[in-house]
């Protein structure tokens, strides 16, 4: 098991001008299940196949444990891509499914058969090693897929999408299963995605990639209570955080008809660049619904109310937008208590629940004090 | 998604196929039974407006990609089958969701391993295996393709002349890129070695592999030979001293190789001594090109060796050497090629392509001449080949009785413990 580092790691594709992943700076803890997400196109494969040797690595380094593997092929690096397609052997028993892999890089057979008993009673194959795989149910066969990895104790483990070609349904259950083996085998693994709810269900710690540059780094929990930019913000987070810009009035932000007090470090951390508007966000199931006259009430037009049994969805507008202001999406939304809805055309309140405001720069989109 | 069919060139009846139906469930009418390699998706054969399609269950997502891979390929001009379309968005007769489905065109004459192994007893199959797949493997990265999951079961063979020709047939895993990197290259080719040893190694416990086959030996070999051939055709060399030999020389070893050269740079040294050489494009099919040329004739290329060396042998019998070659060459589809296929009786001709057929009586009339010490003349070695051999011979366009092992792609991972 082993640390990964990529210390500055880009990579140019011949004929291109723009980094598919731009001086990537990330370290991951041994053991840690580390996700790396972004929308289609941000360089999270790019940077996977780094790691696996698979890509040219341009400028900086990539480590595994004190190793630099930089320019080491990816059959010697020590890791395992896992979710490939393992076909499986008709003839040959469980058993040597799982370890000819081993057999061919001439391992000793007592210590074949011994990793191979430790892989089948972490998969739940140990009654079956002796048998041959068309005894087995379809999800035991990708058991014993899967256990050809593990036979080979690689330091890394990576998955890329593994779960794209499957249903929602079976998404979710497997999503939770790969994180518990994870973390049972305790392997070092990264694992690219495009869906933050995966990330979020299943990192340990998660990092968001934009157009080739990392974004932000952390757990799932301090992603989503202080992204560290508006991209960020809107990325993580379903559905999306309400973010919008606004004109700062003296020490508040205006939003429609209501004032959004903000704090002295806030607005000292303003810049003229901001030209006098800053960018607020608030999670739809960071609001209250409130009288008209509470302090900080933002009134909403409701246009559709989204009723899912746990939770309602109210869609609307804040009426009286300054001409200056501008939201990121036309539509706020709300989450509320399915038993007290708000009604289709009716104006409601709403405050956003104490230290679940998020400010960011105007000009900038990144993350201001509070 | 409502029920859909993306194709270049979709055939109406590709809608009277029962897509409601989960593929595993069509019936025995429907389906044609030819031999398939090892799968983990369900893969049917079909007749359909008088040509064979396979088509095979897999998520819609993985569907396209295969898809787009294939038809990519077919632009490189990189043997591999050709893709007829995806159909998404189907549902059975309660409403619920089916996997989609990839339709390829059913290569003809194509054998997967397995039935090679289940029926052949020459020796060196596996060898003979390893050398076409080599080829396809090198062909496919200097076209930028990364496989992914090379294997004997990922590719079909066809008989070529006394070797195989090897075709891709599951793309599900590749990736286009401008150029790989040899990180990439050594990757897939570690795949292979792997799978193959693997496959091979199935081959063994199934007491169906050649006694004196080593898998690890074979898979070892894969290594080596993929190296040999990926520097033959892309290495830089300096060469001094006579210039204009070393270069035709080298030109001449790619050409063997089976390759031509579309571009070669030669750079000079300051010293003006040395000359570096380097093949900048190289593209197979050397020998199927000149005697498409030359006669018309379209076949694979070691067919085309055989029968560009039968044609050479005949130009020097008639004492043809003055002639064209174009003129040779007429004379010899009119006098010899052409005769020999006609001696074949019609019912007997689609068990093999005609060049595979023309190999075969040439090979046939050399053992016959050794073992009776005599010239033996065509038209006597036709007609032995074609009662001792090829009645005989089994179908190949349509070979049956192979087995598939079909594994669900449901990835099902332990619950954790309680
Ligand atoms: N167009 C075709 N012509 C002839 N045979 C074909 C064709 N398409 C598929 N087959 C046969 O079906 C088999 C399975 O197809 P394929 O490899 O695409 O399935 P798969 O489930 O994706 O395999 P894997 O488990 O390797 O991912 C092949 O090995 C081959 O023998
Ligand atoms: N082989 C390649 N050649 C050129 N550009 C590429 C190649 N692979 C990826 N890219 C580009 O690099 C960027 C990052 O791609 P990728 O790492 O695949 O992103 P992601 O996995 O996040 O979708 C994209 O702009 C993509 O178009
Ligand atoms: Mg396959
Ligand atoms: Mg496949």
């Amino acid at each position: 098991m082993a640390t990964v580092t990529f210390d500055g790691a880009t990579r140019i594709y011949p004929g291109t001008e723009r980094p598919a992943v731009d001086k990537l700076n990330l370290h991951i803890e041994d053991g840690e299940f580390l996700v790396l997400v972004g929308p289609s196109g941000c360089g999270k494969s790019t940077s996977l196949r780094m790691l696996a040797g698979l890509e040219e690595v341009n400028e900086g380094r990539i480590m595994i444990g004190d190793r630099d593997v930089t320019d080491v092929q990816p059959k010697d690096r020590d890791i395992a891509m896992v979710f490939q397609n393992y076909a499986l052997y008709p003839h040959m028993t469980v058993a040597d499914n799982m370890g000819f892999a081993l057999k061919i890089a001439g391992m000793h057979k007592e210590e074949i058969r011994k990793r191979v008993e430790e892989a089948a009673k972490i998969l739940d194959l140990s009654e079956y090693l002796g048998r041959k795989p068309k005894a087995l149910s379809g999800g035991q066969r990708q058991r014993v897929a899967m256990g050809r990895a593990i036979v080979r104790q690689p330091r890394v483990f990576l998955m890329d999408e593994p779960l794209s070609n499957l249903d929602a349904k079976l998404r979710v259950s497997t999503r939770t299963q790969i994180a518990s083996l994870q973390r049972r085998l305790g392997v070092t693994t990264v694992y690219v995605t495009h869906d933050q709810t995966e990330a979020l269900t299943m990192g340990d710690r998660i990092a968001v990639l934009k157009d080739g540059l990392l974004q932000q780094v952390g757990t799932p929990l301090e992603q989503y209570d202080k992204p560290s930019n508006v991209f960020v913000a809107s990325f993580i987070g379903s559905p999306a955080m309400n973010l919008g810009t606004f004109p700062v009035v003296g020490a508040a932000a205006k939003v429609g008809d209501s004032e959004l007090p903000l704090t002295r470090a806030t607005i000292a951390a303003i810049t003229p660049e901001d030209d006098g508007k800053v960018t607020i966000g608030f999670r739809p199931e960071s609001l209250d619904l409130v009288d008209a006259g509470t302090a900080g009430a933002i009134a909403v037009e409701v246009d559709i109310v989204e009723e899912l049994g746990s939770d309602a969805f109210a869609y609307g507008v804040i009426p009286n937008l300054d001409p200056t202001a501008s939201l990121q999406s036309p539509q706020v939304i709300v989450r509320t208590d399915p038993r007290a809805v708000p009604k289709k055309g009716a104006v409601t309140h709403v405050a956003i629940r104490e230290g679940e405001q998020h400010v960011f720069s105007a000009a900038t989109g990144e993350r201001l004090p509070n | 998604m409502a029920f859909n069919i993306t194709a270049a060139a979709p055939d109406p009846a590709l809608l009277d196929l029962p897509w409601d139906l989960p593929l595993e469930q069509w019936p025995a009418d429907v389906v044609a039974a030819l031999p398939r390699g090892i799968s983990r998706h369900v893969v049917r054969f079909v007749k359909l407006s008088g040509r064979v399609l396979a088509v095979k269950e897999i998520a819609p997502r993985a569907a396209h990609h295969e898809y787009r891979m294939l038809r990519a390929l077919s632009g490189l001009d990189v043997p591999a089958v050709t893709p007829v379309g995806v159909v998404a968005g189907r549902t059975d007769r309660s409403g619920d969701p089916l996997d989609a489905a990839l339709i390829t065109q059913h290569l003809q004459f194509s054998l997967p391993y397995r039935a090679l192994f289940a029926n052949t007893l020459v020796p060196d199959t596996a060898s003979r295996l390893l050398d076409a797949l080599v080829a396809l493997l090198v062909r496919l990265h200097l076209g930028g393709f990364y496989w992914g999951d090379v294997s004997l079961s990922n590719t079909l063979f066809r008989r070529d002349a006394a070797a195989f020709a090897a075709y891709l047939v599951d793309a599900e895993t590749g990736e286009l890129h401008a150029e790989l990197t040899e990180g990439q290259r050594l990757y897939d080719v570690d795949l292979a070695r792997t799978n193959i040893i693997g496959e091979l190694m199935d081959l063994e416990a199934g007491n169906r592999l050649e006694p004196d086959t080593d898998p690890v030996a074979v898979g070892d070999d894969l290594l080596a030979r993929y190296l040999r051939l990926w520097a033959a055709l892309t290495e830089e060399e300096t060469v001094f001293g006579n210039a204009k030999w070393q270069v035709a020389a080298r030109i001449g070893e790619l050409n063997r190789l089976g390759f031509d050269v579309g571009e070669l740079s030669m750079v000079g040294d300051e010293t003006g001594t040395a000359l570096k050489i380097q093949p900048k494009v190289v593209e197979p099919g050397h020998h199927a090109r000149r005697l498409l040329r030359l006669t018309g004739l379209n076949v694979q290329e070691n067919q085309a060796r055989r029968l560009l060396n039968d044609m050479d042998a005949h130009r020097h019998e008639l004492g043809l050497q003055d002639e064209s070659e174009e003129f040779a060459a007429h004379d010899w589809v009119a006098h010899v090629f052409e005769p020999t296929i006609k001696a074949i009786p019609a019912d007997l001709r689609g068990k093999l392509e005609p060049a595979q057929i023309f190999h075969e009586v040439q090979e046939h009339r050399w053992f016959m001449s050794q073992q009776e010490g005599r010239y033996v003349p065509i038209a006597e070695a036709v007609q032995h080949y074609v009662d001792q051999v090829l009645r005989h011979r089994r179908d190949e366009a349509s070979l049956i009785g192979v087995d598939t092992l079909s594994l669900p792609p449901v990835p099902d991972l332990p619950a954790p413990p309680p």
